[in-house]
Formats: structure tokens, sequence, C-alpha cells
């Protein structure tokens, strides 16, 4: 087994030396710069990212090997099962995921991430700060917990203004209520004074929003934003986010568990499973030319209008693997119904790896594509 | 304040406080009743005279007959609880024949042991039980907060599991050990502190000196317990989601700590705070033994075991309004504190 | 060995360390700078004891006392505590008083206000003194007979002068014909008492009492001037008829006292008056008193019951020679309830005397200077009519059991095999209960199974001192300690043993005895005015007491007493249980 605690390498482990990770939602066709190498033209280039929490059971390999690229005024999705490590790759570009950890053993963390040409690993962790909520800022799944309960929405919306603008309080409260109505929310002047807990879950959500744009960050990272909300506000927050971006111009990584929410907002597509990123694409390829088993399962649990909720066609059986004990060969060979497709033992001892599927489409599978192009046109999509 | 604002209205806090203030009566009646009843209604029912009570080891019949007569315990109990009350607001006379006492109001009883009136005793002690406490509750919660937030911050590190020992000593250990180790080292070897307790705006050095060691000795004891509660609480505070929002925003980590953490991290602490020093002020009895100091816990702890009723039931009452005013300070600051919290 | 167990014991480790610590601080601090405080030197180990220590009559100083325990009262005619009598010499006078010396002659009665000891007639009925010349109060106007008839006229007013003893008001008015000044305004007041004028009195005894100046020498007997009789509020501030005038008093916490200007020294055979000030100070900390003592910030501990274990293990290590080891005239026994089987039987009750470890109870109470000696009898050696009687050849078996009597009389009682009981001993009274538990495993050995009872030392008075009560709980063993009111046989003995004492509350005769043949020493001892023919039946009395075995007396109490170097004239007196003088008590500067 290839040993991913080993930092620095741009590939993923000794398994695979080739894989060449071409960049995926970029203007710049080719090939990947080498590790250390030079700035990316890319706005935000990830590469070979791995975060790995030591725990009295083992090593959690939460993020192990995945790389991207994203512009600016485009959406990735990154999808996944919970544990899949999609909150800590993001949490891992922000800088914090040390974050609940405190005083305890801390996270290991390797690889490049490069924001507009600084790579943010071996910068200055307080200058990393500095760019957090100005220039990259995120938005938590659940804004009842993300708000601090004991401050009005105003003063935590001033507060992140003016730790990047040096403005009096009263120019910050204009900018809060300012924000507060571009999110939609009635009577901004009165609401600013209101504290979380007096919003419905919509409304906090909203909040949670201007609060991450009030500095027009260029790089918005938005994990898991509707979960907590009724399918009805669902919708709204998902319009406001697109609206956003589309005003502000800002490059937004939208992490959820649910195909649904990413398939009207982003441009691209990365599906994770075990820290790994098993297939990536613009997304009308990943939706209707997926080439890996576990995107079939995602794509079959999604939620649609037209049909019956608990009526799941393809649903991705058992759960999902340890982080500790990553199955050996493909992660998703106990769960995935075409382990056997492949010859040999291939599924259960060697590590896929990405590999071109088409145009900016990669998928990590031991299926041969002609094989998986029939499996999802002939088995799958009919039933979708 | 400001939550207290937009949580209620000041007319609304008037009217919660009234109703409070209203309510800490009703159970001061009750304690007054309860301790009546012990004190007058459960001997009769054991079989024995409470004049005998009172008169201690005194049992000529004479001098029981002039403890009765004069402290009026042959009226009905209703009629003796309905005197007591009534003192309280407007006085009394307490008459043996010629032999008589009058206690002006508010007259919480007379303590024919000392032949004092009891309130006198009450208010000499109190200012002495509220130096300590005060002073005491200062050091503790700058004190064991501190050491809290640092020995969360740096878990599993030297200095957190150093501090948690010394809270576990500080736990561990009565006041009459610490009390006594403290005496022997600074007043009796290094001669650093002598002499009797004096008030405040009598002696302010007397003053002073004789509690330093009182407060830190009891301050070390509630320290303990603080450090302890302040870590635990700050750990759990420090995995909340809103931290990490504090943090994404860009705050330095002294900002989040210092102003997002501890805002969170002072309720529980406040909440104790106030229970602790509602206790405290009913007496501090080892502390003020040990220390010599003529406050509540002592005047307790002597009436007790001089089985002086009057004043037994004097601290009593005191000791329970101070729980109760504390209880309601803990509300209302619950609300301040903790803008969720609706007040009414 | 899980992780968390380690790191918890680890911590508990650490915990003690830091204890270790800081008892190293404390006790690593050094004693050089333990001082006496004054320039007079310490006049050795027992010097108050054996003669006077520091003999002096230098005047001047403060003389400054220190205790846990404030007066009982402060009024003369309502103390009670046996160091309040001692301390009231200093601003109360009566007609006679304790002789100033050292030991057993302290015990003796000499004149005070009286020119003389009593005139007795009428069969020993009738006492009359006549004053003395130039004794005054503080006010400086002269203290009249009228003032001592009516500071003992106040005794009877028992609903307000309450706390006091009553053997005035039983030897004058057994039937309490009287009422008391405040209700009786009658000119004649109490009519056992007359005045026939301002420098004579004569008392009128309801029967013979050989004891009667005793009783006059008790505070109670203090004269008060009825103008300044302010009844139950004179405790806050007593009219002093001695050397020194309270300047002020807070009860429970300190009092001064002032030297009397208007008091003659010629007219006091009795009080040395020394220091300038007395002051007294309550310190609700035993430890921090036998400390602040040693550190030489107070010169006497007035409540006298012995240092505590620190204090005197550090007053002996570093400074014996301010220390004396009393001899109080306190008797820890047991009282043997006569009234609860299987002690109606004198076999059952001497087996229990034969069976008990004496040593190892007096090693449970301190050991023989801690605690005290081994007592034999009940008759404290300070009494006149006490020896060294001992039937039961305690001493000769040096404490311990013996066995084959303690058997031979269980035989006799017919419980060969032993038999249950209950000992009741009161849980806040220091050492009480360990020494019954002690009692309880030595009889043991022999069969009796006896439990202990604790109880409430404030309840006593409604349990022990209730034969009903005694009887219904089963308590056949009474674990209790007593000190005389005054040093006679009377004193001490009569409410023990005197049948006609029992009471049903309040009861001192706990082992109900009624014997006549005792009953009659008692008559007979209190129609004798000489107290040394009295002191001969006192003997008889106390033999017969012991061949009964109703009471079974293991310590003559002893503690230790602390004297400041700046003490002078200080000696240990009969006639306050041992405690010093302390109207003698002086102070180097």
């Amino acid at each position: 087994m290839s040993n991913p605690d080993k930092t620095g390498a741009a590939q993923s482990g000794p398994a695979a030396p080739e894989a060449p990770e071409a960049p995926l939602s970029g203007l710049v066709p080719g090939e990947v710069a080498e590790a250390g190498s030079a700035a990316p033209s890319a706005f935000l280039e990830v590469r070979d990212l791995r975060v790995h929490f030591p725990t009295d059971d083992g090593l959690v390999k939460s993020v192990d090997g995945l790389s991207f690229q994203l512009e600016k005024g485009r959406t990735l999705g990154i999808v996944g099962e919970s544990g899949s490590g999609k909150s800590v790759t993001s949490l891992g570009i922000m800088g914090l995921h040390t974050a609940g950890q405190y005083g305890r053993r801390k996270a290991r963390i390797s690889g490049e991430v490069w924001l507009d040409g600084k790579e943010l690993l071996t910068a200055d962790p307080d200058e990393v700060r500095r760019l957090g909520g100005r220039y990259m800022a995120m938005i938590f799944q659940d804004p009842l917990s993300a708000l601090h309960p004991y401050y009005t929405i105003g003063r935590q919306i001033v507060e992140a203004y003016r730790v990047h603008h040096d403005v009096d309080k009263k120019t910050a409260r204009k900018r809060a209520v300012e924000m507060l109505d571009r999110v939609g929310i009635p009577q901004p002047d009165k609401r600013v004074d209101s504290y979380p807990h007096e919003f419905s879950g919509g409304m906090r959500q909203r909040a949670m929003i201007a609060m991450s744009l009030v500095n027009n960050p260029e790089l918005l990272i938005a994990d898991e934003p509707t979960t907590a909300l009724d399918v009805t506000v669902q919708a709204q927050i998902l319009d406001l986010i697109r609206d956003l971006q589309k005003e502000f111009g800002s490059a937004v990584i939208v992490i959820t568990h649910d195909l649904g929410v990413v398939a009207e907002l982003a441009d691209d597509i990365l599906v994770m499973y075990g820290g790994r990123c098993v297939e990536r694409g613009p997304a009308e390829k990943v939706f209707y030319e997926p080439q890996h088993p576990y995107t079939w399962g995602l794509l079959g649990s999604m939620p649609r209008i037209d049909r019956d909720q608990t009526e799941r066609l393809i649903p991705v059986k058992g759960s999902p693997p340890s982080l500790i004990n990553i199955p050996d060969g493909c992660a998703f060979n106990p769960r995935c119904p075409y382990a056997d497709v492949p010859d040999g033992d291939r599924t259960r001892t060697v590590r896929p790896e990405l590999r071109p599927v088409g145009e900016r489409h990669f998928s990590a599978c031991h299926m041969a594509q002609e094989e998986r192009t029939r499996i999802w046109t002939e088995e799958i999509a009919p039933k979708l | 304040m400001r939550g207290a604002r937009t949580a209620a209205g000041p007319r609304t806090v008037l009217a919660y406080v009234i109703r409070r203030l209203f309510a800490v009566a009703m159970m001061l009646m009750v304690v007054t009743l309860t301790t009546f009843v012990i004190f007058f209604v459960l001997p009769k029912w054991a079989g024995s005279d409470p004049a005998y009570l009172f008169a201690g080891k005194q049992t000529d019949p004479a001098a029981i007959e002039g403890i009765r007569q004069k402290l009026g315990l042959a009226d009905p109990v209703l009629v003796q609880f309905w005197n007591f009350v009534q003192g309280l607001f407007v006085g009394r006379e307490y008459a043996n024949g010629a032999d008589v006492t009058n206690c002006p109001a508010p007259c919480f009883g007379y303590s024919f042991r000392t032949e004092q009136d009891v309130w006198p005793q009450l208010t000499e002690a109190i200012p002495v039980t509220l130096s300590l406490a005060a002073g005491a509750c200062l050091l503790w919660v700058v004190g064991g907060v501190a050491a809290g937030v640092v020995s969360a911050l740096r878990r599993g590190t030297l200095w957190d599991r150093t501090a948690m020992t010394v809270a576990l000593a500080g736990v561990s250990l009565p006041i009459y050990f610490t009390g006594l180790l403290s005496l022997a080292v600074f007043s009796y070897q290094l001669d650093w502190i002598s002499g009797e307790y004096a008030p405040l705006e009598e002696d302010f050095a007397q003053w002073f000196q004789t509690l330093v060691l009182p407060w830190i000795t009891l301050a070390f004891l509630y320290a303990a317990m603080y450090a302890r509660l302040t870590r635990a609480t700050m750990l759990e505070i420090m995995g909340e989601d809103y931290i990490r929002t504090a943090r994404a925003k860009g705050l330095t980590e002294r900002v989040v700590i210092g102003r997002h953490a501890m805002r969170s991290t002072w309720t529980p602490v406040l909440t104790l705070l106030g229970l602790d020093l509602g206790a405290l002020l009913g007496g501090a009895v080892l502390t003020e033994s040990t220390y010599n100091l003529p406050g509540l816990g002592r005047l307790a702890i002597e009436s007790i075991s001089a089985k002086d009723l009057p004043v037994i039931l004097g601290v009593t009452l005191f000791a329970a309004l101070f729980i109760c005013i504390a209880n309601l300070l803990v509300d209302l600051l619950y609300a301040v504190v903790d803008p969720r919290v609706r007040i009414g | 060995m899980t992780p968390q167990r380690s790191s918890r014991t680890r911590r508990i480790a650490g915990a003690a360390l830091v204890v270790a610590a800081l008892t190293a601080t404390a006790a690593c601090g050094g004693g050089s700078k333990d001082g006496d405080g004054g320039d007079g030197k310490a006049a050795g180990y027992n010097a108050g004891v054996k003669g006077i220590a520091n003999p002096s009559a230098k005047k001047g100083g403060t003389l400054k006392f220190i205790g846990k325990q404030d007066f009982d009262s402060t009024d003369p005619q309502r103390q009670y505590y046996g160091f309040a009598w001692d301390l009231s010499r200093f601003y109360a006078r009566q007609l006679v008083s304790y002789a100033p010396k050292p030991g057993a002659a302290g015990a003796e009665l000499v004149p005070d206000l009286a020119k003389a000891k009593g005139v007795v007639s009428n069969g020993g009925k009738t006492y009359t003194y006549e004053l003395r010349d130039d004794i005054t109060w503080e006010d400086g106007s002269p203290i009249t007979a009228q003032d001592i008839k009516y500071g003992i006229e106040r005794l009877w007013a028992t609903d307000v002068i309450t706390g006091g003893p009553g053997y005035l008001r039983q030897v004058l008015d057994p039937k309490t014909t009287y009422k008391g000044p405040y209700k009786d305004k009658s000119a004649a007041g109490l009519k056992a008492i007359e005045t026939p004028d301002a420098k004579t009195i004569v008392f009128n005894l309801a029967s013979p009492n050989g004891d009667f100046e005793q009783m006059l020498a008790m505070p109670a007997g203090s004269p008060v001037k009825k103008e300044k009789d302010t009844a139950a509020k004179y405790q806050l501030k007593p009219f002093s008829s001695g050397p020194y005038k309270f300047e002020s008093y807070t009860p429970k916490k300190s009092a001064v006292l002032v030297r009397n200007d208007k008091w003659q020294k010629s007219s006091d055979p009795i009080r040395a008056a020394l220091p300038d000030k007395v002051t007294i100070t309550v310190n609700s900390n035993i430890e921090a008193i036998d400390e602040l003592l040693i550190k030489g910030e107070y010169d006497v501990d007035m409540n006298a019951t012995g240092m505590s274990q620190a204090g005197r293990t550090k007053a002996l290590k570093q400074h014996k020679d301010n220390v004396d080891n009393i001899e109080t005239s306190f008797i820890r026994y047991v009282d043997i309830a006569t009234k609860v089987k299987p002690f109606d039987d004198i076999e059952c009750r001497k087996a229990v005397i034969y069976a008990a470890d004496y040593q190892s109870m007096q090693k449970v109470r301190g050991g023989p200077d801690a605690g005290g000696d081994i007592a034999t009898n009940m008759l404290p050696k300070s009494i006149k009519g006490s020896d060294g009687y001992d039937p039961y050849g305690i001493l000769a078996r040096e404490g311990k059991p013996d066995i084959a009597k303690a058997k031979a009389a269980l035989k006799a009682c017919g419980k060969p095999d032993g038999f249950s009981t209950n000992i009741s001993a009161r849980i806040n009274n220091p050492g009480e209960v360990q020494t019954a538990e002690a009692l309880q495993q030595s009889l043991q050995a022999v069969g009796i199974k006896a439990e202990v009872d604790t109880i409430d030392g404030a309840e006593a008075a409604s349990i022990t001192g209730s034969p009903a009560m005694v009887k219904k709980r089963g308590l056949g063993l009474i674990m209790t300690g007593w000190g005389p009111d005054f040093p006679t046989g009377q004193g001490f003995s009569q409410p023990l043993v005197d049948g006609r004492f029992i009471v049903p509350n309040g009861n001192f005769n706990v082992s109900e005895t009624n014997d006549p043949k005792i009953n009659k020493f008692f008559d007979d001892a209190l129609k004798e005015t000489d107290p040394a023919k009295a002191g001969e039946i006192y003997k008889e009395m106390n033999h017969a007491v012991a061949d009964l075995a109703v009471q079974m007396p293991f310590i003559y109490e002893k503690n230790f007493t602390w004297r400041s170097s700046r003490v002078t004239n200080a000696y240990s007196t009969a006639a306050y249980n041992g405690r010093y003088d302390y109207v003698s008590l002086g102070v180097v500067k």
C-alpha cells in the first residue's frame, strides 16, 4: 500500500506514477506543473492536497491526494457522502482544518494550495488569516450554530467587515444593512439588530451569506449551504448564491452530498470518495455521461421532482469507508456492483488512477471506458 | 442591557423583577415559617418545651417561665410568627414584668444570651462576610477563569497538567487545612500578618491585612472549581461552529478567543458564581472560624453551639435572603448575557 | 493499564506533592523567629505548678488574655463558667474569697470585703460579717451591706438573672418565698439577709451548711449597686467593685479592663492588681490561639482548657519553660446506672471496673501528661478528704484489666457469660467517644457487649440527665466528666451521689445512687464548720461510694497550659480548678 503520509510528490503515490492530472475547469489545457514549481495561472489551484488527522485509533486520511483548478466566475461542485473528505478539503484551503482540534495532536497537511498566485500552505498563518473573509469566505451548513448566539447579526457582519476595512462602526453598519438588503432580508435596518435565534432558518442562511460576501471575496466556499433548510427555502438560497456569483464574479466552491444542489449551480463537478477524487469534469458530462459507478449511485439516489423520493433505482449500498482503513485497490470496491467486471483481482489490489475519459473529463475506474459507457447507456440511464 | 432591550422592554423587565422580588419575599416567609416550625413546633411534638431549648443548660423553672414570658412562647405559634414578622417591619417589645427590652425595626429577634438585639449583631457581621466574599470572589474569578482558559488553549501541555493538578489539590484540600497552613507560614513563621479584624472604614490596612490570607485561601478553593469549569466549557466552545466562523472571517486568534469564545464561557461561570456567592454570603463558616473573622458564618456557628435560637433564626433568614437574591441576579444576568433567554 | 487511569494516578500523586511542598514550606519556615515577645525569661517547666512562676510585685503593663470561649456572662450573678469566675475577681469582690496562694492552699477562704470571716452562731445557721473601711465602687461611693444584699437578692429574679448557680437560694430560701428585687419592691426584701447598718450583714440559713462561705465566695455573692442595676442588660457593663473596671466589652469579641482608680489597695488583701490594663480577646480558632500565645502576642489562654495537640507539641519542644502541666479538679468517669439491668447487681458493676483497661482509656485521653493520672476514686486530690483509696487495686495492676476478678464478679452476679449494655458518650466532647470505644473493647474480653450510644452534649441534660430516658435507652454506662463548683466534698460529690438530688430533668446523680449511709455523710459534713473535720467525713463518704461501685473514675485530668515569658506571679490554684489565679498575674512591661 502506498504511504500517503509522505509529503511533496504531486503524484498520488507509487502505485500509479503517471496519472497526469489535467486542469479541470481551467482555461489552460495541458498538464499540471511539477510540485514546488512556480505559481500556476489558475485563480485557485489545489495540488495533491492531503489532510491527515492523527488519532488514538490511527491516522485519519480525510483528504488523500486531491488536485483541481478553479477560475474566477466559475463554480465547482464537490460532491460526496459525508466522510468523503469534501468538507475537510474546504477547511484545508481556508486554513481552518485545525478548528475543533484545539491543543490536540495537530492535523498534518501537505500539498499545495495556490490562490491568486500565492501558496497558502507554506505561507505565514497570519497572512492566510488575513486572506480569510477578505479574499476567501465560507458559508457553513448550519447557520444557527455557525453564527454566534450572543451577538446580533449586525454586529457579526460589522465585525467581519471591520477586520478587513479600516472604517468606523457607523459605516460598517451601513454596509451590513446594505448586505442584508442585498440578500433579501426584509426591513434590514431593523433586522440588523436581531439575534440569530430571532431569524428563521432561511433568513439566517441569508444573513450568513451576507456576512460572507460583505468583503466581496474572490473565492466563496459554501459547505452544504442548504442542507439544514426547508426544501422551498433551499431553492431560494441556491438562486441567491447564483445571482451573487454573477454579480460579484467570484469563484465558488459548493460542497454538497446532493447532486441536485450542484445541478443548477456548478460549471464543473468533482466527485469525492474516501478522501480522493473518483470523477471530475464539466457538469453536463458528469450528469449525462458519468464514468464512475459511484457517480451512478449518486445520480440514482438523487431526489427528483418528477419521481417519488423513496423510489431510488440504483442506491449506493453499504456505508462509506473508514478513513483509517481505506480498502485496498479501488476504495469503492466493497460497495461496487461491478467490482468483478475487470479482469482478475485488480479492483481489490490496484488503486485506479484518474484517467481522461473525455474532454476535461476524468474518472478513476478499472473498467474499460467502453464497458462503462455500455453499462451507463444500457443499464443505468434508462432507469433514471 | 442590549440583550434585555431587545429580548423584552424595560417595562417587562421591571415587572419581572417585581414579580421575582415578590417571590423572594414569599420564599423568605416560607423559610421563616419553616424555621419557626423547626424551633417552636417540632420540639412540642417531641414532648419538650421550646423554652427549654432557649434556656440551654438552665433548667430552673422560673428561668424557663421568664424566657417564656419575655419571648412570648406561651402564645400560639401563629401569633408568635405574626409578632416576629411584625417586629421585622415595625419593631417590637419583649417584656417580662419590669424587664422590658425594646427591639426597634427591623427586629430580627432578641438574643437573651448576650442581651442584645439580633439585628445589630447581623449588621456587624454582614460587612465582614461581604468583604471576605467580595475579595475572594474577585481573586478566584480572575485567577480561576484565566487558568482555565490557558489550560484549555494549551490542552495536554505541561502548563495544563500542572494547573489542573493544582486545581485538583485546591478542590480536594479543606479550608481548615489550607487555612491553617497559610496561617502557619505567613502569620506565625514569617510574621507578615497579625492582629484582629478591623472594619474597612476604621482601618484599611488592618482590614486588608487580616483579609488577605482568607481571600487567597478561599479563592484557591473556588478558583480550582472555576478553572476546571472554565477549561471544560472553553474546550467545548472552541469546537463550536461559530468559532470556526469567527476564524473564517479572518479574526485574529486573540479576538476569536478573547471575544467570541470568552463571551460564551462566561455564561456558566456567571451562573455558578451567583449561586456560590449567594451561599458564601450566608457565611463562610470554616474560613471565618479559621481566620477568626467575626462574620455571619462565625455568628452562625457560635449561636448554634450556644443554642442561641433568635440569632440562628436571624442568620438563617439572611442566608436565605442572600441565596434568593443571588438566584434572582443570576436569572437577570442570564438574560443580559444570553439574548436567547427571555425575561418574563 | 489504561492511559486514563495512569494519568489520574499521576495527577493524584501530583496533588500529594503540592501538599507535601506546602507542608514542607510551613515546617521549614524556621522556628527562630518564634519569640515569646517579652523581655522576661520563662520561669521553667511546671514553675507555675510547683510554686509561683516569676514572682514579682512590679506594676504596669497590659495583661493580655485570649480564648475561644467568651464569658458566659460578665454579670457576677449570672456567671457559671469556671474561667469567668476566675476573671471576675478583676472587677467584682465578695465578702470572702480565695487566698492568693498556689495549689491547694489557694482553696482556703479569706476575708475580702469583710473584715474577718463570718461569725457563726445559732447552731451554724447564722453568719455575721462586718465590712471593711475604704471599700468603694468605681464611682467612689462606698460599698454597703445593702449593696451586697441587693446583689444576692438578684439571684431570686430567676426569670431575668439566669445562668448563675443556685446554691445561695437553696440555703437561704429553699422554698423560694422571695420573688426577687424586680417583683418584690418591699423594703425588707429577702428576709434571710439582714443589714442592721451599712457595715454589717447577717445571713440566716434555713439549715446549717458548712460550705456556706464557699457559696458566698462565688461571684454570685458579689454586691450590686441598686441604682446601677440594669437587670438583664447589666452584663453589658457591670459596675466594678474591684481593682479594674470595664472600659469596653463586645460580646464574643473582646473586652478591655482598665484600672479602677477608686479602688484602694489598702482595703483589699487579696488582689495584687499589677497590670495597668487587662485585655480579653476571643478567637474562634484554637490552633491560632496556641500559635499566638507561643508567638508572644498574648499571655494566657483564659479558658485554660489545655493546649491543642499541635500547640502543646510545639510548645513542649521549643518553649518547655513556658508550659505548666496542671492538674485540674476534673475527673473523667463512667456512671454505672443502678436502675438499668444488670447493674442493679453490685457484682455486675464490679465486673465492669475489673474488666476495664484504664491504661488504654488513659492513652486515648492523651496519656499521663496531656490526659491525666489514672483515677482510683471519686475525689480530686485538691479536695479535703481525698486520699489514695483504691479498693479495686487499679494502680496495683497498673491500670490493666483483671480478667480473673472480672469473671468471678460476673459469676457472682449470675452472668458468667457476660451481658449486653450501652455506653453513652457525648459526641461533641473531644475524645469521649474514643474513650468509650476503648472501654467497649476491654469489656468485650469478658463477654460484656457494650454498644456505644453517642449523644449531643447540649442535650445531655435531657438524656443522661433524665432517669426515665436513661432507663428507656438502656444506658448502663454513662461516660462523662465533672469538676466541682467549689472545692469541697459537698461541692464535688453531693450532686453526683446524694440520693435526694435525683431529679427528673437535669439530673447529675446519673447512677441514681440513693444510699441512706451516704446521704447521712453529707448531712453530717454540712453541719461541720471546720473544713478539716468535714474533710474527714467526706473521706468516709468517698470510700463508701467507691465500695458501692456506682461510678468508675478513670482519669484525674491534667492539661498543658501556656504562660508567656512576660507573665509574673503565675501559679495554679485549686480554687479555680487548677487555673492560674488571674487576679495575681502581672507582666514585666
